[in-house]
């Protein structure tokens, strides 16, 4: 059977289980809508929060980026696991006691103002908005790549699917949608890599492949051959990055402290029935991440080695561009891949790569032998056709990769439309509609949000990637710092907290915007010599999330403390005893 | 008050708080240390086709985060059963 039929069947098929289980869980009442009636097994959960945290960034662009950073990838691997463990110690059983339905529902409760409700509504809003485009987009091109359909009847299908169990059910559809999604990704993840990591090393588990001797050279691991090879090429040693040790350090604390604040994966925790649960949930969730996190830096050097050894022949002298595998041909018409004989939107880097691109021969470095254009984002999809691997594998990794995309788009969606109806109307503009009425605009609330990002996806604004760096920032320098005084700390008031939140926040918004642009012209240079401390836009969050607490702190100390009612609550939040079910008031 | 006492409030927090910060001890050393600061002196030492300190950056370190939530969830079991504050 070819490959387009096969991806058919297998994305078809998923797509049809989505839905099926969209249906048998259609919500009933906002407390289902919203946190799945709190009913949720904790290893569900986990899967759940697994399947919603990690993206089509994860699933489809982080390998390649690893490939292409090496030891600097690590950035992402600890960043994007490491804020679980702050999760659960420091966050998820504590809000879970709470018992209500969102971040701003705690933020403007704790801190007894309508003020810090609607700074954490527009905060949760935006970092909402800037993930779910790229996400859209991310079914797009697999769907284009893979299904022969354009980019934009890719993310239209996309939007039907999500909309279907999205809207009808709210969180239950969305939660068991997800623990199915993740089987999908998962199994998409790991058959090619344990696949490869066998044909390369003989060893089963990719996690062990990647320091262990290579079959073809005995006496040689992954990892060193990779090293010779980039190093002869030009290019930083494998194991060796290139980013300053500061930046290093304020990248995976960013992403960190990030990844702990981001209100769609906090409301994952208000879905169990208990504190407990809550507390091993977050276990489970990182357990499925680490999953797929530990097996990432293992196809990132398997798709490094192979793809040169393709490209630069076995004798590492360049490959003939005529007798080019298929993968090559395919990427091509994408313009992912380019020889600069035969593109001319590819230059050669030198005169070597000219002579050699004159002799039809293809070569891969960082000097100037180079005449290839190779975009990292292709590294996962473009892996199994790399090594060889059946058809019915590369039909997996497409279905694995929309499933990444949708779980996402599905929780970031659930919760832009709790942050309306639920925080902007029924909290605040529009106290009195009943639980019915609600429920009906949050259901309007998702129908919106996803034409919203629907639209985005097929005109995707120039700087979706750069404001990535924008939503970990705000979500480390404004919700991480509030939420965890809000618990640790009695004594904290509105002015600390509120003063806090928008110092973080200007701080480390103009820091981004003054470097990256974004909506108009960078005012600075982007380089490191230029950068406070040598920290780059992407872990300033971390520092504006030190001054927040700094400010919010000296400001507390200054003004009264929090009222008596406020502090007996943080002190009911503090042990499990006595949780209910999430609710309303 | 679901505490015999406010002095046993006092204490179940405070015993919350040194297993907390414990644990966070352990999940910086393994990160920040190992995987970052510590990186080009690990990496000297090779274990089983890695270098060590690229090896904690890229895997050790997660498989750590993975070992902290679970000793934490039952620690903090025990410690709720102790001041009887559990869920029923």
């Amino acid at each position: 059977m070819d490959l387009q039929t096969l991806t058919y069947i297998v994305v078809g098929a998923t797509f049809a289980l989505y839905i099926g289980i969209a249906i048998w869980a259609k919500a009933g009442s906002t407390n289902e809508f919203y946190v799945a009636g709190g009913g949720v097994h904790p290893v569900a959960n986990g899967m759940a929060t697994a399947a919603d945290w990690m993206s089509a960034a994860s699933f489809l662009s982080m390998a390649g980026l690893i490939a292409f950073m090496g030891y600097d990838g690590a950035v992402y691997l600890m960043g994007w696991t490491g804020g679980y463990v702050l999760l659960a110690l420091c966050l998820a059983p504590y809000l879970r006691k709470f018992g209500k339905f969102t971040v701003p529902d705690f933020i403007g409760d704790r801190y007894y103002s309508q003020t810090a409700r609607t700074v954490a509504v527009i905060c949760a809003i935006f970092v909402c908005f800037t993930y779910v485009a790229g996400q859209m987009r991310g079914v797009g091109v697999v769907f284009s790549r893979f299904l022969e359909v354009d980019v934009t009847m890719g993310v239209i299908i996309g939007m039907v699917v999500v909309f279907f169990y999205a809207v009808l059910g709210g969180m239950k559809g969305i939660t068991y949608t997800q623990v199915a999604q993740y089987v999908v990704l998962i199994t998409a993840y790991l058959v090619p890599a344990v696949f490869i990591s066998i044909m390369l090393t003989g060893n089963v588990l990719p996690q062990l492949g990647f320091g262990s001797d290579l079959l073809a050279e005995p006496g040689t691991s992954v990892l060193a051959k990779l090293d010779g090879l980039v190093t002869e090429l030009g290019f930083n040693e494998y194991t060796d990055g290139s980013k300053s040790t500061v930046d290093v350090f304020f990248i995976t604390a960013a992403l960190m402290v990030g990844t702990a604040g981001l209100p769609h994966v906090i409301v994952r925790f208000f879905t169990v029935p208990k504190v407990s649960d809550a507390r091993i949930s977050a276990g489970w969730a990182l357990v499925f991440i680490a999953l797929l996190y530990t097996t990432a830096p293992a196809v990132a050097s398997f798709a490094r080695l192979n793809m040169i050894d393709t490209i630069n022949g076995p004798a590492g002298q360049g490959t003939a561009y005529a007798e080019r595998p298929q993968w090559i041909r395919n990427w091509e018409k994408t313009g992912l891949i380019g020889f600069s004989a035969a593109d001319e939107a590819v230059s050669a880097k030198g005169p070597a790569g000219e002579q050699l691109a004159q002799d039809g021969v293809m070569f891969y470095s960082n000097d100037e032998r180079n005449n290839m254009k190779i975009d990292r984002d292709i590294m996962v999809l473009a892996n199994p056709e790399i090594a060889g691997l059946p058809n019915w594998v590369i039909a997996l990794v497409a279905a694995g990769g929309i499933a990444a995309a949708l779980s996402t788009s599905a929780g970031l969606l659930l919760v832009i439309s709790t942050s309306i109806s639920h925080d902007l109307l029924k909290r605040n503009l529009m106290p009195n509609i009943t639980d019915r009425q609600e429920l009906t605009y949050a259901r309007i609330a998702a129908a919106v949000a996803i034409c919203i990002a629907g639209y985005l996806g097929i005109n995707p604004p120039g700087f979706v990637a750069q404001v990535v760096a924008f939503a970990f920032g705000l979500a480390a320098s404004s919700f991480f710092p509030a939420i965890i005084m809000g618990i640790f700390s009695k004594r904290m008031n509105k002015e600390g907290a509120i003063a806090g939140m928008v110092v973080g926040i200007t701080f480390t918004a103009g820091y981004i915007l003054a470097y990256k642009g974004v909506f108009f012209e960078p005012l600075i240079a982007n380089t490191p010599e230029n950068w406070l401390f040598g920290i780059s836009p992407e872990g300033i969050g971390t520092l504006g999330m030190l001054l927040n607490f700094i400010v919010a702190f000296t400001v507390s100390r200054v003004t009264a403390e929090a009222p008596t009612e406020v502090q007996d609550m943080v002190e009911s939040i503090r042990f499990p005893k006595g949780s209910g079910a999430a609710t309303h008031h | 008050m679901a505490f015999e006492s406010t002095e046993k409030a006092k204490a179940y927090w405070s015993e919350n708080l040194r297993l907390m910060l414990s644990l966070l001890a352990v999940w910086f050393v393994v990160s920040y240390g190992c995987g970052i600061l510590l990186v080009d002196v690990l990496n000297t030492v090779n274990l089983g086709g890695f270098k060590l300190g690229f090896w904690f950056a890229q895997q050790g370190a997660i498989y750590v985060f993975v070992a902290l939530i679970f000793v934490y969830v039952a620690k903090m079991n025990a410690l709720d059963k102790k001041y009887n504050v559990h869920e029923d």
